[in-house]
């Protein structure tokens, strides 16, 4: 099917090609190659300047990267630059810092994911029923994506985890007064918990995201599937598992897709809530660190490579998830 | 229907009216969880420094305007208005270069698709994938070189490539909706290049570059990374101006709380205005 589709589109373009030789041979200007060709060039005009700007800005620096991970060079010490052949990669192997911030970023990465998903999937089934005040209530759980990831970040650190006046401990020392007690636990959650302090502020923000897109999923799905399926007598588990489940698939591998590149990239609230400190340093801050505070700019770069490559693995995995995805759009 | 069926069928009916008033309920228990650290961040930006830093909390303590002094710079002297039009700079001007590069490729992606147009969609996603970090240095040597540091539009030529895959994907999507059919006709019928793009491509596109715009703006206000290295005292943006407010002395969670509620401002007005068009731009446009 996917195939078809494609070829019709292929059809598609041999017609237009067929119509502009056509004119040409009215009015014949050069051989019908050189007219095919600039033909190709004027359909490729108007992708050129964001192709080339995004190779530039984007691809360009990666060379450089790769170039400046072969070399000797700390800013701090300027005049003992020069070639280290594999030093800087044999550097960021060895160190530990550098292993636990690959797995700090997958476990980082992987938890926000996955409880977001779940949570925006039970969010956006209980939005998906009329009940009053709905409109209210899906624009108080979009908030937290709507707050600056700094502002967020701070917010979380100051006013909600601070041990001594946070919002969470002055709400524990409430509760226990309610019950009598002048002796509430009062944990320092984020030296407690410094990594599960961060994954809760992204959990908080990234819910409402995946929430939105799994319910413009679920309105999206044939309402009158489900009233015979529920005439024939299936529960809301049945419908759930064999016909909402199902319809959602596309959805939920687009949000898990999308959240994964930005979360994988997250840098304002580990630098923000815990500066990267007690294991929760990621990749991006890592590199962050070497390079604009230890100013090691090769050691740096050799850890960008590695990132890079890890990434590009990821990507060829995901990429083919969303290749699938677009197959089904061009069937449809 | 006989009547013994309907007596059957009424406390079923009930049974389910009652389940769903309960599941309403909790998704306003969830709706409220969700809101309530938002409404303690604005609630405590109202607050003085001594009550907002209280255990337990002082929910109903004076209100007052000293944070909102504070971070227009009543006790420090130091104005947030330039790191705020600085971030309105970069947001607006790489909103506007993205929508002017990722439009004409979205036309020769879909509606006269180039060859191997879904190899081309799927480069421009990539480049989204690789981390920005492994290219900073690089972007901050030649910076560094070409006295583009502490320089505003050194962010926006960056923003505009962070968000370019993205626009470029939703436009794609938005575009790839234009009828073909329509389009042969009104070629048939002699219309010009012209008239079609604003007869028919038109209409179909500018829900999608509204939605584009959004997105794309949204994710250049929020930007600290790059601002943050790249840029100092004149350049700076909001986010990294936010970040200054965080001192190792003293009281400062009144005045934090007012700043983040400023600098949020606009996503949140932007955002609560267009929710389809945040939808449809977060999804990179395969919801309509």
């Amino acid at each position: 099917m996917p195939t078809r589709s494609v070829e019709m589109r292929g059809e598609r373009d041999g017609l237009d090609g067929a119509r502009e030789s056509g004119t040409t041979a009215v009015r014949p200007r050069g051989g019908p190659r050189t007219v095919g060709r600039a033909a190709a060039w004027a359909r490729r005009a108007p992708l050129l300047p964001a192709l080339v700007f995004l190779i530039v800005v984007t691809q360009l620096p990666f060379v450089a990267t790769v170039v400046i991970s072969f070399v000797r060079w700390n800013a701090l010490a300027p005049e003992n630059r020069g070639f280290a052949a594999f030093d800087n990669y044999k550097a960021v192997f060895t160190d530990p810092a550098m292993r636990s911030a690959i797995w700090t970023t997958v476990l980082l990465t992987v938890t926000v994911v996955l409880v977001s998903l779940v949570l925006g999937l039970g969010l956006a089934l209980l939005l998906d029923r009329r009940f009053k005040g709905r409109g209210i209530v899906r624009t108080m759980l979009i908030t937290p994506f709507l707050v600056v990831p700094v502002a967020a970040a701070l917010l979380w650190k100051h006013a909600l985890y601070n041990a001594s006046y946070g919002l969470i401990n002055g709400s524990l020392t409430w509760i226990w007064k309610l019950f009598g007690s002048a002796d509430p636990p009062q944990p320092d959650w984020m030296t407690a918990a410094p990594l599960a302090s961060v994954e809760v502020a992204l959990i908080w923000q990234w819910t409402p995201f995946m929430m939105l897109i799994l319910l413009a999923g679920l309105q999206s799905r044939p309402a009158d599937a489900v009233e015979a399926a529920r005439m024939d007598g299936a529960s809301a588990w049945d419908v759930f598992r064999y016909l909402t489940l199902p319809h959602l698939r596309r959805y939920l591998e687009l949000a898990a897709l999308l959240g994964t590149i930005y979360v994988v990239q997250n840098f304002d609230a580990v630098f923000t809530i815990t500066s990267g400190g007690l294991g929760t340093g990621n990749l991006p801050y890592t590199i962050y660190q070497t390079f604009y505070q230890a100013h090691d700019y090769g050691r740096a770069s050799a850890q960008g490579v590695v990132v890079v490559v890890c990434s590009l693995l990821v990507a060829a995995f995901a990429l083919r998830t969303v290749s699938s995805l677009l197959r089904e759009e061009v069937t449809r | 229907m006989s009547a013994t069926t309907v007596r059957a069928a009424a406390p079923a009916e009930r049974r389910r009216r009652r389940t769903g008033s309960l599941l309403g309920l909790a998704a306003w228990l969830c709706g409220i969880a969700f809101f309530l650290p938002v409404a303690w961040m604005v609630l405590t930006s109202f607050h003085s420094e001594a009550d907002a830093a209280t255990n337990p909390p002082s929910v109903g303590a004076g209100l007052t305007l000293h944070g909102y002094r504070e971070f227009f710079g009543a006790g420090t002297g130091v104005s947030p208005w330039p790191p705020l039009i600085n971030s309105l700079t970069a947001s607006v001007a790489s909103t506007l270069l993205v929508l002017a590069l990722a439009v004409p490729a979205a036309y020769a992606l879909s509606i006269k698709p180039v060859r191997k147009w879904s190899d081309v969609l799927f480069f421009f996603l990539s480049t989204k994938m690789l981390p920005l970090v492994a290219g900073l240095l690089p972007v901050y040597l030649i910076a560094q070189n070409t006295r583009m540091l502490d320089n505003i539009w050194l962010l926006v030529i960056l923003y505009t490539s962070m968000n370019l895959p993205i626009a470029v994907w939703m436009m794609r999507s938005f575009l790839a909706e234009v009828p073909v059919e329509i389009l042969e006709a009104a070629s048939i019928d002699g219309a010009g290049l012209p008239t079609t793009l604003v007869r028919i491509v038109a209409p179909v596109a500018l829900p999608g570059i509204a939605a584009t715009a959004l997105i794309s703006f949204i994710f250049s206000w929020n930007e600290l990374l790059f601002a943050r290295v790249l840029t100092g005292i004149v350049a700076g943006t909001s986010p990294v101006f936010l970040t200054g407010f965080v001192t190792s002395q003293g009281l400062f969670l009144a005045k934090v709380c007012a700043a983040a509620t400023v600098i949020s401002l606009p996503v949140l007005a932007a955002g609560f205005a267009a929710q389809d068009k945040l939808v449809q731009g977060l999804s990179l446009g395969a919801v309509k």
